[in-house]
């Protein structure tokens, strides 16, 4: 991006290293959408999971990296856009691709009456708050006897066979409906995950972006300048209520067994994914994706140890917290300065020359 | 023409009144100095009229337009720019980019259009070689010019100055009074807080003085320095 003014002043926002690794995750997301090619059904599960991870990682380091809005309630919005999916296939005999559009509406849906009472709470208030809300939600779900109340239900399998694309995914692998949703679903979750990290470059670079870092630093003087602190935050709490939702409703499909204590739970889809971002990283679109890597080869390194493993990574996060505030990322972002989603925008030319600056 | 009239604001925490029964008005291109003791309720007199505190009587008019009830962003789109006290930088954004949040929300433009006035700006209040460096590790003085410019940046009609020659040396106020001239100069109206009286009456043409929230004398400079109220109240002299 270069804006250039009358004076000759200019703005560039990409480096090299960013240039060069557009290329290079190009070619990895090529890759990866060729890998029910070359890689066991396993595999692809995992590669699922990693997906899923990230969506819901990028989606909470976005409201709380940089909307400022510390929320541990965003199992409401996996477990309502799940259970959204699970109503329209069930009660309504649509198509789980539909359902999971669906999961993704509905999350936003619920994000106006949840964020109505949220957005009245500040800080620690506004975490506690979030995670009431979904508290609420997870009981009135397990109310919901048509979908199997607190025991839940299973998709029926005839609606996993029949769903769109799995005949054809079928025929391409000579594989198992099972394996074909599984396949289905990892496509799925891959183009979610690009287009949620691009969604989110985007809209950082963007002039939302600016006002929205602006709110996050400090929001009395982001006011006085201008800019509209809550419908910025409410915007971002809905668009990520959304995509939380719809991410949700996806886990839920590969699953095809709900119940409320899964799809609420507060580990699975909220604790997880804290660590992932406060590991990886908060405030830079790296970091949750290095925070997924590492929860990935700590869960298959410590598979085997039962709840050490929980012990484990809650040193882990504190060992980290403690040392590299920034996450794994910030601590090498800090040593060598390369960034791979920049956003700063560095002004240059001019009659007297600014200097490169010392821009982190 | 008027651009800002007070008329009876009054504004109190708990029994504490900051602000009694304040009227004035000011003329388009005008500048005005407010001076008084410090807690006399200046800086409260700007949240006021920012609407970051909201009057518990009286009435508020900016531009013809009756504002007293209005958000702080509301007015600033109507062309009030402020600077703070202490300064409110955004310290993870670039010197840089704190302007270009103020040029693009303040006056409501893309990015693009406020490219050019932006480091204009930076240039002009001198803060052109820091633009690129993170606007958390800039000194106090760096942070005031950066006040005035992310202020200058929202293209106000009127600009609040709150003590920004307070701690500068000789050279860097005569700097500071040439860039308020200027702006100044181009039809902003001004009203400043200051201390620093010879650099206020080197800009205004009327001074305000403030004491216990109430207003206790406005004119020309030369006869609100000579008054005996001012003198025994904010000059602290015998008369």
């Amino acid at each position: 991006m270069s804006l250039v003014s009358s004076n000759q002043w200019a703005v560039e926002t990409r480096t090299r290293a960013s240039s060069m690794f557009f290329v290079i995750a190009a070619v990895a997301v090529l890759i990866a959408f060729a890998a029910p090619f070359f890689l066991s059904r396993s595999g692809i599960q995992d590669l699922f999971f990693i997906l899923t991870m990230l969506v819901l990682a990028q989606c909470w380091n976005l409201l709380a990296g940089y909307a400022g809005l510390v929320s541990v309630g965003q199992q409401a919005f996996v477990g309502f856009g799940a259970y959204a999916m699970f109503a329209t296939v069930i009660l309504l005999g649509l198509d789980p691709l539909v359902g999971v559009l669906a999961g993704g509406l509905m999350g936003a849906l619920l994000a106006i009456p949840t964020g109505f009472f949220a957005f009245r709470l500040q800080g620690a208030y506004f975490a506690i708050g979030t995670w009431v809300i979904a508290e609420v939600v997870r009981l009135s779900m397990a109310q919901w006897k048509a979908l199997g109340g607190g025991t839940g239900t299973s998709l029926p399998t005839t609606a996993t066979r029949d769903m769109v694309g799995v005949k054809l995914v079928q025929d391409i692998f000579g594989v198992r409906s099972a394996q074909a949703v599984d396949i289905l679903c990892y496509w799925l979750a891959l183009i979610l995950a690009v287009a949620s990290v691009v969604f989110i470059y985007r809209l950082l670079r963007s002039r939302q972006g600016l006002g929205l870092a602006a709110v996050r630093d400090n929001t009395v003087a982001a006011r006085a300048v201008g800019v509209d602190a809550l419908r910025i935050k409410a915007a971002v709490y809905i668009i990520v209520a959304f995509i939380t939702g719809l991410v949700g409703a996806l886990i839920y499909v590969q699953k095809a067994r709900i119940s409320p204590d899964a799809a609420f739970a507060v580990t699975d889809w909220t604790a997880y994914v804290i660590f992932i971002v406060v590991i990886g990283g908060i405030g830079a679109i790296e970091g949750p994706i290095v925070g997924v890597l590492v929860l990935y080869l700590l869960q298959t390194l410590l598979a085997d140890y039962g709840s050490w493993y929980l012990l484990a990574l809650g040193l882990i996060g504190i060992a980290v917290m403690l040392f590299a505030p920034r996450g794994l990322w910030g601590l090498f972002t800090e040593r060598t300065g390369i960034q791979l989603f920049p956003v700063r925008r560095i002004l240059t030319g001019g009659t007297n020359k600014t200097n490169g600056g010392t821009n982190v | 023409m008027t651009i800002l009239a007070l008329k009876n604001v009054s504004k109190s925490y708990g029994a504490l009144k900051v602000t009694q029964d304040v009227s004035f008005t000011l003329e388009k291109g005008e500048a005005l100095g407010v001076i008084g003791p410090n807690g006399a309720g200046k800086s409260t007199l700007f949240n006021l009229i920012t609407g970051n505190v909201l009057v518990d009587a009286g009435q508020i008019e900016f531009d013809g337009r009756d504002v007293t009830r209005e958000n702080p962003m509301a007015r600033c789109l109507a062309g009030v720019g402020r600077t703070f006290q202490i300064p409110q930088p955004f310290d993870k954004l670039t010197v840089f980019e704190n302007l270009v949040v103020a040029g693009a929300f303040g006056s409501s433009a893309s990015e693009s259009d406020v490219t050019g006035r932006c480091a204009d700006i930076l240039e002009q209040t001198g803060l052109g070689p820091r633009a690129n460096d993170l606007a958390g590790g800039l000194s106090l003085l760096q942070r005031k010019r950066l006040e005035l410019a992310r202020a200058l940046a929202t293209q106000p009609k009127l600009l609040l100055l709150d003590e920004i020659a307070g701690g500068l040396t000789e050279g860097e106020c005569v700097q500071l009074v040439d860039t308020v001239k200027s702006v100044h100069a181009t039809g902003v109206s001004i009203v400043w807080i200051e201390h620093v009286l010879h650099a206020l009456t080197s800009v205004v043409t009327r001074l305000l003085v403030l004491d216990f929230g109430k207003v206790i004398g406005i004119g020309e400079p030369d006869e609100i320095m000579n008054s005996k109220a001012v003198r025994e109240i904010y000059l602290g002299i015998d008369v």
